[in-house]
This record gives C-alpha cells, structure tokens and sequence, in this order.
C-alpha cells in the first residue's frame, strides 16, 4: 500500500492503495466514482475512458502510480451541471438504449471535439473505434456528436 | 367505450390502506436511502411534494400534483422504464413533465410477469398498466364529484386537472389526491379510445437520460454499501471439468482478502427451474475488501481440476419437465461441426410434413439445397454478470441486474433456507441483458457467499469470467432444399435443422402454409457446453438462413425477391396449406411491412454501385421487414443504409422503438459478420474483447431508417423481432456487391465456421 495524491475533476484525493491498483478500480472502489465503467479490463472496450492531461484514457489500465500529476477528468467532472455540449446532445438525441457504455463514449466524444472542433464522419468512427456500444447506438452517437460540434461551433 | 375489470386473474390491486407506511409506498432509492426526495426532485428537476398518497400500487400523487410511476419490470436497454410509465401516465391523464419514474421492487402480489424476456414487458402489462391509471382517473374523479356534489360523469380530467364546467370547479391531482386515495376502488373502469391517447404514441426521452450522460449510480455494479465485501468466482477451466481441490495459502495472504473457500450453489436434488440453469456447480470464492485486490487473489490460487462425468440438469420450464444432459469430455468446434454435418445427412424428427414432399422431390426437374450455419456466442452484456446480497440470519436483501426477479426468488430462498417472503429483490437498471440475465445463477452465488461471511457482499465477474462461462447462444446447422417443376415452379420445399444442443426450427413459420408440399425435420446434439436464451432465441440463426435460401431461390426462379415473398404470403393469406391454426403468422400483416419497406427504400430504384439485400421476418408476435444497402469501398463492403418496416401493434414510444430498430440493426450485422465462440478442449478460444469481435463503430451502418406500421393492434414485441432478420438482408446484399453467397456466420471469415 502507498499513499497518492490525485488530482481528480479540480480536486486533490488521497488515497492508501497498492500502486499496481488500476485508476479504474481507484475511482469506483476507493473514491466511490463510479460512473466510470468497468468492461474488459484490458482496454478494449473504452467503458472506462477518462481524460487525463485532456487526453481520453481508458482508466483500467493505467495504474494508480502511473498517474502522477496528471489531472483527471472523469464524466461526473466533465461538467458541472451536465450541461457540456456532448452530454446535452447525447440527451437530445436521446442515444442510451442501456446506457452502460455511453460514459467512456461522451469522454472519448468529448476529447475528440476539443482536440478536432468539426471532424468529419470518418474522423468519428476512428476516434470512437475504441468504444463498443453492445446495443448498437452507433448511429445516435455519431449523429450525437456531430450535433454537439455545430452547436459549439 | 372499453370497460375493463380491475381485477385481472388473481392479481387484484390493494387498497392503499393496506399499503400505507410501507415500502412500496415511500418507493426505494438505494443510492439515496436517505434523502429519495431531494434526489430525485434534482434529477428530475421537479418540486417534490410534502405529501405522497398512494393510488394503486403502481402510481401515488402528490399533494402539489407530482405523481410518481412505479416501472414494474426489469430495464436492460429496451427502455420499458420510460414506456410502461407512460402507458399509466396516458390512462391517468396528467402531464408527463410532472411524472417521477421509480423502479419497482419484485412483488408478485403487485404486478405480473417482471420478467425482461421474450419481447413481453409492454405486451403482458399493457391491460393492467391503463388499469392501473384509468383507475385512479376514476377515483380522482368520484373524489371531485364528492366534494363539489355533482355527477362524476360530468367531470373531466384533462393534463391532471379536473374540471366541472357547469359549476365552474377546477382543481388539480394534488388538491384531490388525499380525498381520492379514500375512494374505494371500482369493479370496472373505464379505458381511453385509442384515438384519446395523448402520451401514447408519442416520443418521450429516457426518464435516466440525465443520470446516465452524467455518471450517476444506477447500475448493479455501482452498488456500495457501508462494510460491503467484493467476492469474485473461479470457476472450472474448461467444459467437462469440475473441481477437485484447491491451495489458497498464498492467496489468503494477500492484502485485504478475507477468505476463500470453495462453494457448491445447488444440492443435487434441488428442483431447478429452467432459468436455475448454471454452468458450473461448484467453484471457488475468493472474498476481500476491494475489487481488485480479489481479481489479483483470484490468480493466487492454485487449483486441481478434474475430469466431470456425464451429467444430467433436471429442470422445470413451467411446469414442463426438461432433462439437459451434459455428456463427459472436452469439446472442441472441429467436432461440433463434424457432429452437425453427421446428423443433418440422416433422418430426423418430423416436425411438420405437408401434401407429399417426397414425391414432389421425385418429380422436381430441378433440386436446390443449401446449408447455413452459426457458432456459439456469449451474450456480451458490457456490465459483466454481478449482483448484492445482504443476507442476514431471518432476511435476505438482493439488489443489482437480473432478468428474472421472480423465478430466481424460489432459488435464493431454498439455498439459504429462508421462507420466500424473507428474500426481498430489488432491480437495479442494467447494463444489457439479451437473454444473459434470465439465468440467474449469481443471485443464488452472492446470497449463499454474503450468508456465510455475515456481511454485505458484491459479486463480481470479470470480463474473462463472463465470457468462459456462460449460458451462451446455441451453435445451429440447417439445411434447405426445393423442388422446382421444368417451368420453375416451387413443387416442394424441404428444411432440415438441428443445433447443439437445441434445434432452431420453426415449423409452423413462413413459408410453412404456402407451400403444398413442404416437410420440416429438426435434430439436436447434446453437450456439456451450457447454453440459453439469447436476443431471439432460434429465430437469431433460422430467419437469416432462411431468408438467404428464398433469396436464392428467387433468383433461380427468375422473381424479384419481395414478388416472390409477396406472391407465397397471398397464397398463405388466401388458402393457407394446412388449419388455419397451424401457421402461426399473420400474412397480411407479413405482406405489410414487405410492400412497406419496398415503397420506403424505393426498391428496384438503387443509385448505381449500391447493392440491396432484403430480408422478413415474424417473431415474438411482429413483423420486421428490412432492406440493406451495400457499398464496396476499397474491396470492403460498407453498410450504407438499412430501411426498416415493422408492424408491432401500437407502439408506446416511437423515437425510443425506432432505436431498439437501430440497435437491432447493428446487432444483427456484427453477429452474423464478425461474432463468433470456439472451443478447444472445452475452453473458450475467446474470452475478452481482444479476440472476441464485436461491432464497431466504424462498421455501422451510415444511416438507418425506421417506419412503423400505423395500427391499433393491442402492442407486440420490440426487444427482439428487429434482431434476426437483417442477417438474412445483409447475406442477400453480400451477395450482390460481391457476387458471392454467404452461408456460414462469422461472414467474415465465410468459411464452414468452427473447424478448429
């Protein structure tokens, strides 16, 4: 066990965990955040995406001592209000059929538009390649996200 | 004017007397025990009233005209939590911004069949749902009508207002609710014409729309609880192997592991009902403080497996005595597949035999025979299989994901020998089902862990764990001949099926009644690989097999493919071979969604470099028919645009059926084109989703169109019928981007699948 200092939604947290421990299981075990999922485990499914430094992460792979300085966004920080671009176009395309998934994919989503304001069809599904929505709300989502970059645009 | 007991069979509602104070009544809210109120006042952004009065035991208003709705049934995704509310929110007439949605608990007093399965959550409640709120209609009503002394006949509620025009009274739910709780409840009521349905039919959005775009708790997996333990399973690493012993020195050792110990869930004369179905009996628990510390332990543990001998599971499937035998040894696909072509050149069970198809054979100038097949398949829910127990000396509280609350209950009391009415279960919102969660196998497991350790516990699968031991999508063959005379008329037709271990067979389906000499034959293969139910069982292999044979056949016949449907469909509809009892779907309802899509795609009009598949079928009471357009970019075809036509009945909620179309759609594809389970030497070849493929993004559709047939038939299933039949759309397009036939799934490797 080792104490870490993160830096999680602008906040700092400490935690006692061993540094093998997953930031995935950090956050849903330890800091009770638990509107990041668990998949796979292996990162493949991106149900677990976070932002780290900005940048979508899947979370049950990067260990707790990998982490560092880097601050962290997970959905519950990604706004404050729910109201970011993509959670409020996720909500008018009404995109959940379960919904289990559709945490990793508004984090990936929004990472995407901050880096690529208007990304073209292609550059959605590359982006979102990583996340598997096992309903099949493929087509929401990308409408979804298509919808959140005019209206920041 | 429809009047309606409100008494249905035995189930009768319960005064709200009898309820006052209780649990149901105060609703449950197990992430904010403490406070539901201000919890759910923000997420809905609703004021919350001082005061709940209880109606019926699916609705209570509030005293400032709030009303809560209790979603009886299971939510996995087919979004029953927001359509079965506003079935009673229609019948209730009140404003759905001023509804407040809560999961209800499992109470088999209260409500009927709170099962996610079979397409059946709107279709079984759909009475008792405008019962529950035509009745409280009623009572607001006769509680106007008492306090401003005139005939409740003349009162109309209209948004959750009532009115009495002559005498100049108005006054809202909330005024009248207490007043209305004291009414005693009518023998009969009175329902809407479909024509006054003003939330019916109607597209409301998501009612945890907001909860989960913003990473609320509401799934299984997200339940914690002051001093709860984590608890993961190592179960056998094959099929035919069992435990034999175990070392867990090493992994007790480990930080925050409490204990290990081995468990065995059922005892070997326990009556198991079909959905008590598991694949391993026994295995081994490890239990500690957080998830991964019990995942690292798990890989601690040193176990010895042993060979199992044959087995048998004596199950009961309401009522009906079922007995699955599990035969000794370790599997492998070669030999699933060397099996199946075995069986399916020999005679089989006769499950439908019409005119003389033997002789129409004889007779035929030409014969047509093709096979298809499927491999197995894990069901994938992206939540893995989990579930809470609290098992204390005299109660057992279950909470977390589960298709089937009411048929698990009998289990999880029998294993802790509690009485029933000592297990209390509580559904969480789930993270997919497809059939995965009608087994419920893990409620049983975390109840028997959390009464042995004393403590609250969490089980936990992992992503490995859900997929090497499932209940998985039986592995199907079948074979299809036709008899065509020197004009190419269709003489005779010939289906031959079996599975491992269930055969797919429909006998009594399309084209069965339109043909005069027509013989259904099916088989089945045994195997110690456990298999289920998943998103349309049967109908998931045998449409698309199907409806690329009559693709086939057409085109040999020289028709176009929806003319020839069309053609076989006015025969059935006109003079069906057979009782009219015997086929068991409606061709003119069939006939509909295929003129339907035809004119929606604007079939036989196609853009230059687009190829077209199309494909129908009719399962769990509907009609899906579908148009699947190829393009080939870079020697890869691209699912450009699938057109949907469905025939359901009325549909409660359009913007959220048409995305069960849409998720049906793309489900349909990435099975039949990219899925698949092997097995060598009883182990599953693929256990995460490094190697198991799943659709993605990118191999989506582009676009997706869905029409509903306009009806006012009472509403049938939607969860599943848009699921099976696009695999049949999307061979038949296949075949006309790539001039290729497809016959066995995963297309993608289009070889006789499963040789390993």
């Amino acid at each position: 066990m080792a104490l870490f200092n993160l830096k999680i939604n602008g906040k700092s947290q400490e935690v006692d965990v061993d540094p093998s421990t997953p930031l995935l299981w950090v956050l849903r075990d330890h800091l009770q955040m638990v509107g990041t999922k668990y998949g796979c485990g292996i990162a493949q499914c991106g149900a677990c995406t976070i932002h780290l430094n900005g940048t979508a992460t899947r979370s049950c792979m990067l260990t707790v001592a990998m982490v560092g300085n880097s601050e962290v966004t997970t959905i519950e920080g990604l706004s404050e209000n729910g109201d970011h671009p993509v959670q409020k176009a996720w909500l008018e395309v009404d995109v959940p059929q379960c919904g289990y998934c559709q945490a990793g994919q508004i984090m990936t989503a929004a990472a995407l538009l901050e880096q690529n304001p208007n990304p073209t069809d292609e550059e959605i599904e590359m982006a979102m390649n990583g996340n598997i929505c096992r309903c099949g709300t493929y087509v929401r989502i990308k409408k979804a996200v298509k919808m959140a970059a005019e209206n920041n645009s | 004017m429809t009047l309606i007991k409100t008494q249905i069979g035995r189930r009768a509602f319960i005064k709200n007397t009898s309820l006052a104070g209780g649990g149901l009544v105060l609703g449950f809210s197990f992430f904010n025990a403490c406070k539901p109120k201000v919890a759910e006042a923000v997420a809905m952004e609703l004021e919350m009233p001082e005061e709940w009065y209880e109606m019926n035991g699916y609705l209570k208003i509030g005293d400032n005209g709030v009303v809560t709705i209790m979603s009886p049934n299971p939510e996995i995704g087919q979004n029953v939590r927001t359509s079965m509310p506003m079935i009673v929110a229609d019948e209730l007439e009140i404003d759905w911004k001023n509804v407040v949605v809560e999961q209800a608990p499992l109470n088999t007093n209260l409500y009927s069949w709170q099962v996610a399965g079979g397409s059946r959550s709107i279709s079984s409640s759909w009475q008792n749902l405008r019962m529950a709120g035509a009745t409280a209609r009623h009572m607001l009503k006769e509680a106007a009508a008492q306090a401003w002394q005139v005939p409740a006949s003349e009162i109309t509620a209209i948004a959750g207002v009532l009115t009495h025009e002559a005498s100049g009274n108005s006054a809202g739910y909330g005024e009248m609710a207490s007043a209305a709780a004291q009414i005693e409840v009518p023998e009969e009521v009175e329902l809407k014409e479909n024509s006054e349905f003003s939330i019916i039919g109607t597209s409301r959005k998501n009612v945890d729309g907001k909860k989960i775009v913003t990473g609320k708790p509401l799934f299984g997996i997200d339940v914690q609880r002051e001093g709860m333990l984590i608890a993961a399973l190592v179960h056998p690493p094959a099929f035919g192997k069992r435990l034999k012993s175990f070392d867990a020195e090493e992994a007790k050792q480990m930080p925050g592991i409490r204990d290990v110990f081995s468990l065995k869930l059922y005892d070997d004369d326990f009556d198991k009902m079909a959905f008590h179905f598991t694949a391993f009996n026994e295995v081994v628990v490890v239990v500690g403080e957080s998830t991964w510390q019990v995942f690292q332990a798990k890989k601690a543990l040193n176990i010895e497996w042993e060979d199992a001998p044959d087995t048998t599971q004596n199950l009961t499937m309401f009522g009906n005595a079922m007995e699955v035998k599990h035969p000794a040894g370790m599997e492998n696909s070669g030999g699933h597949t060397e099996q199946l072509r075995e069986l399916i050149a020999r005679n089989a069970k006769v499950s439908r035999r019409d005119g003389n198809p033997e002789q129409a054979f004889k007779d035929a100038d030409k014969i047509i025979e093709r096979s298809y097949s499927c491999p197995f398949l894990a069901h994938n829910t992206m939540e893995p299989m989990n579930f809470f127990a609290n098992v204390t000396e005299d109660h057992a509280e279950l909470l977390g994901p589960t298709q089937t609350p009411e048929w698990m209950e009998p289990a999880v009391a029998e294993r802790l020998g509690l009485p029933l009415e000592k297990v209390d279960i509580q559904m969480t919102r789930q993270g997919g089902g497809f059939g995965r969660r009608l087994y419920g196998h893990f409620m049983v497991e975390v109840a028997a862990i959390s009464q042995r350790m004393k403590a609250p516990v969490k089980l936990m699968y992992t992503r490995e764990d859900d997929m090497s031991q499932g209940i998985y999508r039986p592995s199907y063959y079948a074979t299809y001949r036709a008899a065509l005379d020197a004009d190419n008329n269709l003489i005779g037709f010939h289906v031959k099926a079996g599975g491992i271990p269930e055969s797919p067979l429909f006998a009594n389906r399309f084209p069965a009644g339109a043909i005069d000499n027509y013989l259904a034959e099916d088989f089945t293969v045994d195997t110690n690989i456990t298999t289920g139910a998943f998103r349309a069982p049967r109908s998931n292999f045998i449409a698309g097999a199907e409806q690329s044979f009559l693709d086939e056949l057409a085109e040999v016949m020289g028709k176009d493919p929806i003319d020839f449907r069309l053609e076989l469909l006015k025969r059935a509809e006109e003079n069906p071979v057979g009782s009219p009892e015997s086929n068991d779907y409606d061709a003119s309802r069939y006939a509909g969604v295929l003129e339907l899509v035809r004119e929606k795609a604007n079939w036989g009009q196609a853009d230059t470099g687009v190829s077209r598949g199309v494909s129908a079928y009719f399962c769990h009471q509907s009609y899906v028919a579908q148009v699947l357009d190829i393009v080939m970019e870079n020697d890869t075809p691209v699912v450009q645009k699938v057109t949907a036509a469905i025939d359901c009945g009325i549909v409660i909620n359009p913007d959220a059926a048409t995305n069960l179309s849409e998720g049906g759609a793309v489900d349909g594809i990435g099975h039949a084109m990219y899925s698949g389970l092997t097995f060598k030497d009883g182990s599953p070849e693929q256990t995460n989703f490094d190697r198991y493929r799943l659709i993605r993004h990118s191999e989506a559709p582009k676009a997706i169109e869905t029409h509903f047939v306009k009806s006012d038939i009472d509403p049938t299933g939607m969860g599943e019928p848009p699921f099976p039949p696009i695999m049949g759309a999307l061979a038949n397009a296949l075949y006309k981007a790539t001039g290729r036939r497809y016959y066995h799934q995963p297309f993608i490797t289009d070889r006789p699948p499963l040789i390993g």
